[in-house]
């Protein structure tokens, strides 16, 4: 009983309206947490979180850098279970939701790039190395260029979503490769230093609360800008039907 | 039947790129313009000229590789014979595989065999030669296959050419890396084998995998 009512629930999401509406209502609520986490996160890292002995205070910047960078891989993750679920079961609003990804995507990609570079001209003493981990996050970018580049050539924009759909597919490959990279060539970046499952984890404690509350904001951030950029896709996508114009009508 | 279609099909494509004659001496033309120019921009000095061989012969067979794509399936998407692909009796994902098999008959096949003069005229060492062979013989299948699957991917587009590339270039760097790689290590008088074998799962992912993404994405933009 109880599993009928979840399918039938989960059914009207595929349903523009319904799935709008419950978009609205989450998608605050995520932006909250990701404020609160954020703030946290921030005081900690800034303010509580000791100097480095041998970086002094620019390593700092890792509590940006590494989760835009977990968060630039793990939503590649997320657009391809879309994906997966938009080409078998062909439901217009995970093609939208997946499509949402993208750009989002993106821009962790490039915070992860830029941090990385500003943080690695004191460092290592150069703003970029042709590296395999550097490389491969490279080409995540350019993957998540592709797709929303892709996406926005269709004029028929159900085919464009389907067909990047593929093309998010195809890209999965590069994923394995970013989060081997370290392990499968010598690179001038450093390998992992946490650790979930297999061994401890190298940094130091003291140095840990803000990383996980970075981490939980950055995702947060990510579920709620992907349901913002949805719902704006999808209105402006139904701009013409009655559900939008009804909707429209009633708040202005 | 599946094999008397697909070589109906390669009959057609190569005796279509000999008739055209000019059009299928383009790889050709292109490998040579690049290597000519080279020694032209950086300097003629051989210790120099033979460091970048390897990787200015493999980016002029990526380039010519992508020439091509343009064209790789859409005059047939417009004059109707995309359709009768997945209408006729012959799997649709055979006649792909067909004419990736004829892109890269007509684009790969003309430059690996005069890589050899190519990578001479830049100093690269003898011995490195046919591993540099080799590594085209494994890479620029995989190149094809790429390439068909970015130009399925942007047919229904009216802009495809530069998405084009854009598509190809990220997914063909690991080919670019291990293919330079191999040759690179032969000619510094390593083993290339490491390299090589890696090129060559390359290729078998890309076999198995990408003419099912190709098929999927030409039926999308058919629909």
């Amino acid at each position: 009983m109880i599993w009928k009512t979840i399918k039938v629930n989960f059914h009207r999401l595929g349903s523009p309206p319904t799935f709008y509406r419950l978009a609205e209502v989450l998608a605050p609520w995520l932006w909250g947490g990701f404020a609160v986490c954020a703030a946290i996160g921030l005081y900690q890292a800034l303010y509580v979180v000791p100097p480095d002995y041998q970086q002094s205070d620019s390593f700092r910047i890792l509590y940006i850098h590494v989760p835009s960078a977990w968060q630039a891989m793990a939503g590649y993750v997320v657009m391809t279970i879309l994906a997966v679920i938009a080409l078998v079961w062909r439901i217009r609003t995970v093609e939208i939701m997946a499509m949402a990804g993208a750009p989002i995507g993106a821009a962790f990609t490039f915070i992860c790039l830029a941090t990385g570079s500003l943080w690695g001209r004191p460092m290592w003493g150069t703003w970029w190395a042709w590296d395999a981990r550097l490389t491969s996050m490279l080409v995540l970018l350019f993957i998540y260029l592709g797709i929303m580049g892709l996406y926005a050539a269709f004029e028929d924009r159900r085919k464009g979503a389907r067909v990047a759909c593929i093309l998010i597919l195809v890209g999965i490959v590069n994923i394995p490769i970013i989060h081997f990279s370290v392990e499968w060539w010598t690179t001038l970046h450093q390998g992992a230093t946490i650790r979930l499952f297999s061994g401890e984890s190298t940094l130091h404690e003291s140095m840990m609360p803000p990383l996980v509350w970075m981490t939980i904001a950055v995702k947060l951030m990510f579920g709620a800008a992907l349901l913002d950029r949805a719902r704006n896709d999808l209105l402006d996508q139904d701009r013409r039907k009655g559900w939008v114009q009804s909707r429209l009508g009633e708040t202005a | 039947m599946i094999v008397r279609s697909m070589s109906a099909l390669i009959a057609r494509d190569l005796r279509l790129a000999i008739r055209h004659g000019g059009e299928s001496l383009m790889p050709l033309i292109f490998l040579f313009s690049v290597i000519i120019l080279i020694p032209l921009g950086v300097g003629p000095g051989p210790n120099l000229l033979a460091a970048i061989a390897p990787g200015m012969i493999w980016v002029a067979a990526l380039l010519a590789s992508l020439l091509a794509l343009e064209n790789l399936f859409r005059p047939d998407l417009d004059d109707g014979t995309l359709e009768q692909w997945w209408v006729g009796q012959c799997p649709a994902g055979a006649l792909v595989v067909a004419r990736l098999f004829s892109h890269w008959l007509i684009t790969a096949v003309p430059v690996i065999v005069f890589a050899p003069l190519a990578a001479q005229m830049l100093y690269l060492p003898a011995e490195a030669l046919p591993v540099l062979v080799l590594s085209l013989l494994i890479g620029t299948p995989i190149l094809s296959l790429v390439g068909g699957l970015a130009a399925a991917l942007t047919l229904g587009t009216n802009r495809g050419s530069v998405l084009l590339s854009i598509l190809v270039f990220p997914l063909i760097v690991p080919v670019l890396i291990f293919a330079t790689g191999a040759v690179s290590a032969a000619a510094d008088g390593m083993s290339a084998r490491a390299h090589l074998g890696l090129l060559g799962a390359l290729l078998i992912l890309a076999i198995t995998l990408v003419p099912l993404a190709t098929s999927a994405a030409l039926r999308l933009n058919i629909e």
